[in-house]
């Protein structure tokens, strides 16, 4: 009986979840058409901020808003660890891009 | 991927038991030897590298007299493949051990199973997608706090047993700031999760979580919603809050869940020390914890309720606890709690050492 349910319920919404990811990534995508902000190889926005202090600043304010949420502040790590830690943190904690990559370059300079 | 196996036929409770762990245990050495040949053929020098992390405690906790020495090992493996790939999976292994009612040396069970084994594409700075086993995105423990070296207190809150068994499914996720002031995150995921290892036994679910993020007064408010697909097709809903003043070392955070279970919420305040004027050096060390939780029987017996995790009757519970942080990654724990509920009054103690380590598997340069 509930094999029968299975069969009934789960294709539409694992079809309904798939359009969704299509469709997000056709959105994400055709917004780099237009007038949009620069994009870098991976399709995600480069944050135009020159000074590499504002940066920093910027970064510093950002890791503790976002990663003060659940844990006292790590030591900072090499980037090549600190990139994977990120990458992580992103999916766990759905950080934004923009606060990935400023905390990305806090705590690697 | 070896884990989806396990649910191609009917098989002994022990035959399951044994293949969980073997599938887990052969996911994990996959994943491994990805990322030690991944890393062996990398040398650019700001690529990411896989990681061997996790957590590791050894606990007391003495509840009604009765004391439970808790050991447990955490592994999580972080593999990153190109710019938007991750492979990432965590084991638990824990004993817990007791000494029998006669008397006599301490034993027990050491349990063994894999959280999560998922594949993660970062899809656009809007999406990600997941496959494979995840913890359920509902409220924010089970996802983000649950490692005991991030857990303000070691004992679970009281409703953590509800809507956040393992999925094992698909799921879209992603924040992203909806205006200069508020991030917005989201988690939409389907799943058919075996519910029992002595049968084929699978219960569908369907579900979400969405949540505001206010970076400048650091505050954090969100609703997690879950359908059942079968039977009674049951819905659970929860909400959760968290707020980190910036001129206060202060962390509060809540939670409350309403499901044909049970309903209940715990609010729970962590304050460091830092801003105290005297012994310094080890003030800033010292956090101070408090949790008051409440538990509102649901449609299940209490003997059903027991089997979920859950409290049998009406329960309050009342925790404080102090963590001293050693160094980074490393604290000692103590707590004290106070249950009360129908069946009867307990006292609850807990003392251990909570540890978080981080192994690059592979070459990483000058930090």
């Amino acid at each position: 009986m509930k094999m029968q349910t299975k069969r009934c319920v789960t294709p539409p919404l694992v079809v309904l979840l798939c359009v969704l990811a299509l469709g997000s990534y056709v959105f994400a995508g055709g917004t780099s058409s237009r007038k949009a902000p620069a994009k870098d190889s991976s399709g995600t926005p480069v944050v135009h901020i020159t000074d590499t202090d504002a940066m920093r600043v910027q970064g510093e304010q950002r890791f503790r808003a976002n990663c003060g949420r659940c844990h006292a502040a790590p030591q900072k790590f090499p980037p090549r660890m600190m990139g994977t830690i990120l990458r992580h943190m992103r999916v766990r904690a759905t950080i934004t891009d923009a606060d990935m990559r400023m905390i990305l370059f806090y705590m690697t300079q | 991927m070896g884990f989806f196996l396990l649910y191609l036929e009917p098989k002994t409770a022990s035959a399951r038991r044994q293949g969980t762990v073997l599938c887990g245990v052969a996911t994990l050495c996959f994943l491994f030897l990805i990322a030690t040949r991944s890393t062996a053929q990398n040398p650019d020098p700001e690529k990411p590298v896989p990681i061997l992390s996790g957590s590791a405690g050894a606990f007391s906790f003495v509840a009604g007299g009765h004391n439970l020495i808790d050991t447990q090992i955490n592994p999580v493996l972080l593999v990153p493949l190109g710019d938007r790939w991750l492979v990432e999976a965590r084991a638990e292994f824990e004993g817990e051990f007791q000494r029998p009612p006669g008397g006599g040396p301490y034993g027990g069970p050491v349990n063994k199973h894999v959280d999560y084994a998922q594949v993660d594409y970062i899809a656009s700075p809007y999406v990600t997608i997941t496959a494979g086993r995840f913890l359920t995105p509902f409220g924010i423990f089970n996802e983000r706090l649950y490692p005991v070296w991030i857990r303000a207190l070691q004992p679970d809150p009281l409703i953590l047993p509800i809507a956040t068994a393992p999925s094992d499914g698909a799921m879209l996720r992603g924040g992203f700031p909806v205006n200069a002031k508020a991030n917005l995150n989201y988690a939409l995921y389907v799943s058919a999760t075996s519910t029992d290892i002595d049968s084929v036994d699978s219960e569908r679910h369907v579900g979400g979580r969405v949540g505001f993020f206010f970076p400048g007064p650091r505050v954090e408010v969100g609703g997690s919603w879950q359908k059942t697909l079968q039977d009674s097709r049951k819905n659970a809903f929860g909400f959760h809050m968290g707020w980190q003043p910036a001129k206060a070392p202060l962390n509060l955070r809540a939670e409350g869940v309403h499901s044909f279970a049970g309903s209940g919420y715990w609010i729970e305040g962590a304050y460091r020390l830092s801003q105290a004027r005297f012994w310094q050096k080890a003030m800033r060390r010292t956090e101070l914890v408090a949790r008051a939780q409440q538990f509102f029987n649901g449609q299940l017996t209490p003997e059903a309720a027991e089997d979920f995790e859950l409290p049998g009757a009406n329960t309050r519970e009342a925790d404080f606890g102090v963590n001293y942080f050693l160094r980074d990654g490393l604290k000692g724990v103590a707590s004290y709690g106070r249950q009360f509920s129908s069946v009867g009054n307990f006292n609850q103690w807990t003392f251990g050492i909570a540890y978080r380590f981080l192994i690059p598997l592979g070459r990483v340069g000058a930090q």
